[in-house]
């Protein structure tokens, strides 16, 4: 039944996707559906594709029928900006959705000024909105965001001397810079600053040297991919016992399964996504999150993950932009983006400014700890 | 002192690995003159298919040995299908052929198999043993082991068998090899098949300590590669001691100067070898006759 229906899905989009259109509204996505960042660009573009149906199961926008448009950039600037284009010009959409990597973001943005589309980007850097380009928003918090959260719990339990283990990736090092960047106005001490390599298999001689340090009193790994779970695994390998941090890009049920016991006490922010029987019944985005994780349960039988959750957000304030615009015009839509305040969704409570296109703050990360190989939140 | 010892125990077990990685590559060069950049898929099929055996709950007694055979039928069919029609192609082209097949089997791999990271539990267990104020994972303690047996065994094999002995003449000068009645396909089918066994067990026996996804392959043939040049090309020996050095010295350089500088300093010592000695450490120096 339910393969039937991924099917029946899929080839909707293929027939959506090749004949031109015969809905209303046209929205279009550039997504890294395959490649070597297809760990996000996979669940967007699925979330993405069961929120259209769903939406046009209910009857679309004030009545009118969506059609979704993707096309897959690989993660791959040079195809993202192609893709762009076409979506502008060819498939007229209203608005685009995607990026999934922040390098396909910044390749696409400018397009976005010279058309006057509205443009909601799925990729972390704080640059696609710092400084603000005014047809463009992003979903996902940023890693400067996630150091400033850790070392708020660090200086909590009266901790301030902090070691950095960090991958050299993209992801790693930018969270590093950032880190080492407000660290001094979070009340903290970075002490020292070791690196790895994303494929590396032992990280012991990094966390030998960090825990031989004098004074530390807490380590934070930024990373991404394999690299946290070998330098958890190493950690508990070599008997440490300073408290433990990893970062948000490792926040899935899929690094506990590769960190295994060696997990158990580290802490990391992470959104409401992990937790979702855990959240306040007065939350308000407990609603989305049971809804967000039923839905996609139901209709590909595996659990969602954070980045899907950024495709689920761009698209729910696209949609709830639109119907408060009350009209196609992009250039509405784009105003009423900007003025969304308060829209709860499954990564934060989003609250758009002309001055801030990222809408979130401190409060929609919540800093978890793995407790008998799952996630508690912990009490701020 | 205790931070020396956990350095040199992450060295040789992160060059144990590379070291079991660049035997495979000495076989199949011993038998054809051919480097198989395929080299690190074998090593990632060995690791795939034991994660995916014991995720089906199959022992991982029978899960490894599987595991290595599946590599080894992988290294039987690339010979078969890509090397073998090649015929008498010119190496380069047969190299290029290996390029050709890992992207393939990269490819492969992620229909058959996911996109995901993999792991499992070590052989004997997670806890870490305590050796002078440093730990040890019982997992090094195979993989250490594992390399060492693989190159005993090439060694053996190579120099003190009939087979072994077939496939160095093959490498040597194939006509003339199949003049004096060595079977040259023959040579040429088992060293693929051993090579591509050798490179399975070693993602086997890695998989628990360095995970494993469908893309790590390039990674893999690129240090044992660097293993294989450092060491000598062809030499079981060269393999191994290659290995062991490359690994010692990324711990030693991330322990003591910085874990920046890691890669930079092994690719600089290989460097330093091939410069004042082509043929690596423990290579025979080739003499082309014309």
């Amino acid at each position: 039944m339910r393969r039937q229906a991924v099917a029946a899905g899929v080839s909707a989009l293929a027939i959506l996707a090749a004949a031109p259109a015969i809905a209303e509204i046209r929205i279009g996505a550039s997504l890294a559906v395959t490649g070597p960042a297809a760990f996000l660009g996979d669940p967007e573009a699925k979330t993405l594709e069961m929120l259209v149906e769903e939406l046009n199961a209910n009857g679309g926008i004030n009545g009118e029928e969506v059609e979704l448009i993707v096309y897959d950039d690989g993660a791959d600037p040079n195809k993202a900006r192609t893709f762009a284009t076409r979506l502008i010009e060819e498939d007229e959409v209203v608005a685009v959705i995607g990026g999934s990597s922040t390098g396909a973001t910044m390749a696409m943005a400018p397009l976005f000024a010279d058309y006057e589309i509205p443009f909601i980007s799925l990729a972390g850097a704080v640059v696609i909105v710092d400084p603000v380009q005014e047809f463009v928003f992003k979903t996902p918090h940023t890693d400067r965001m996630a150091c400033e959260k850790i070392f708020a719990d660090i200086t909590a339990r009266g901790l301030s001397k902090v070691g950095l283990i960090s991958g050299t990736d993209g992801f790693g090092a930018s969270m590093r810079e950032q880190c080492l960047d407000v660290a001094e106005g979070s009340g903290v001490e970075i002490v020292a600053d070791e690196s790895y390599g994303a494929t590396d298999s032992d990280m012991t001689p990094q966390l030998t040297n960090i825990a031989a340090t004098d004074g530390i009193e807490a380590i934070v790994n930024p990373g991404f991919g394999q690299g946290p779970a070998v330098v958890t695994r190493n950690y508990a390998q070599l008997g440490l016992e300073l408290p433990f941090y990893q970062s948000h890009g490792v926040a899935s049920d899929a690094f506990l399964d590769l960190a295994g016991e060696a997990a158990e006490g580290l802490r990391l922010p992470a959104t409401p996504l992990l937790i979702p029987d855990q959240l306040a019944e007065d939350d308000p985005q407990r609603q989305p999150v049971q809804d967000y994780i039923a839905a996609y349960e139901e209709k590909y039988g595996e659990k969602p993950s954070t980045f899907g959750g950024y495709a689920y957000d761009a698209f729910h304030l696209l949609v709830d932009a639109i119907e408060r615009a009350g009209s196609t015009d992009p250039v509405d839509i784009r105003d009423a983006l900007e003025a969304t305040e308060g829209h709860a969704g499954v990564t934060g409570v989003y609250s758009f400014t002309p001055e801030d296109h990222m809408g979130l703050d401190l409060s929609a990360f919540r800093i978890l700890e793995v407790a008998d190989g799952g996630w508690k939140p912990v009490e701020e | 002192m205790s931070e020396l010892l956990q350095f040199l125990i992450s060295g040789i077990t992160v060059g144990a690995i590379y070291a079991a990685i660049a035997l495979g590559f000495t076989l199949i060069y011993n038998a054809s003159g051919v480097v198989n950049f395929a080299q690190g898929e074998f090593v990632v099929i060995g690791g795939m298919t034991a994660a995916a055996l014991i995720g089906a709950g199959v022992p991982v007694w029978i899960a490894a040995p599987l595991a290595v055979i599946a590599g080894m039928l992988v290294g039987v069919l690339l010979y078969r299908l890509a090397i073998r029609p090649a015929g008498q192609a010119p190496l380069v082209s047969l190299i290029i052929i290996t390029i050709g097949a890992s992207i393939f089997l990269r490819g492969a791999m992620q229909a058959v198999f996911d996109k995901q990271i993999h792991r499992y539990d070590g052989f004997s267990g997670d806890a870490p043993l305590r050796v002078g104020g440093a730990t040890i994972l019982p997992q090094s303690l195979w993989i250490i082991g594992g390399s060492v047996a693989v190159f005993a065994f090439l060694a053996w094999f190579l120099n003190r068998t009939r087979a072994g002995r077939g496939i160095r003449a093959t490498a040597s000068n194939r006509m003339a090899a199949a003049l004096v009645g060595i079977n040259t396909g023959r040579a040429m089918n088992l060293s693929f098949a051993l090579s591509a066994a050798i490179g399975a067990l070693a993602g086997v026996l890695a998989t628990p300590v360095t995970f494993t996804s469908y893309d790590v392959g390039v990674l893999m043939a690129l240090k044992g590669f660097s293993a294989t040049m450092l060491g000598g090309v062809g030499s079981p020996l060269g393999a191994l001691a290659g290995g062991l050095l490359i690994g010692l010295i990324e711990a030693l350089t991330a322990g003591y100067i910085s874990s920046d500088y890691k890669d930079a300093s092994a690719f600089i010592v290989i460097l330093l070898v091939l410069f004042l000695r082509p043929q690596g450490l423990f290579g025979a120096r080739i003499m082309e006759r014309v």
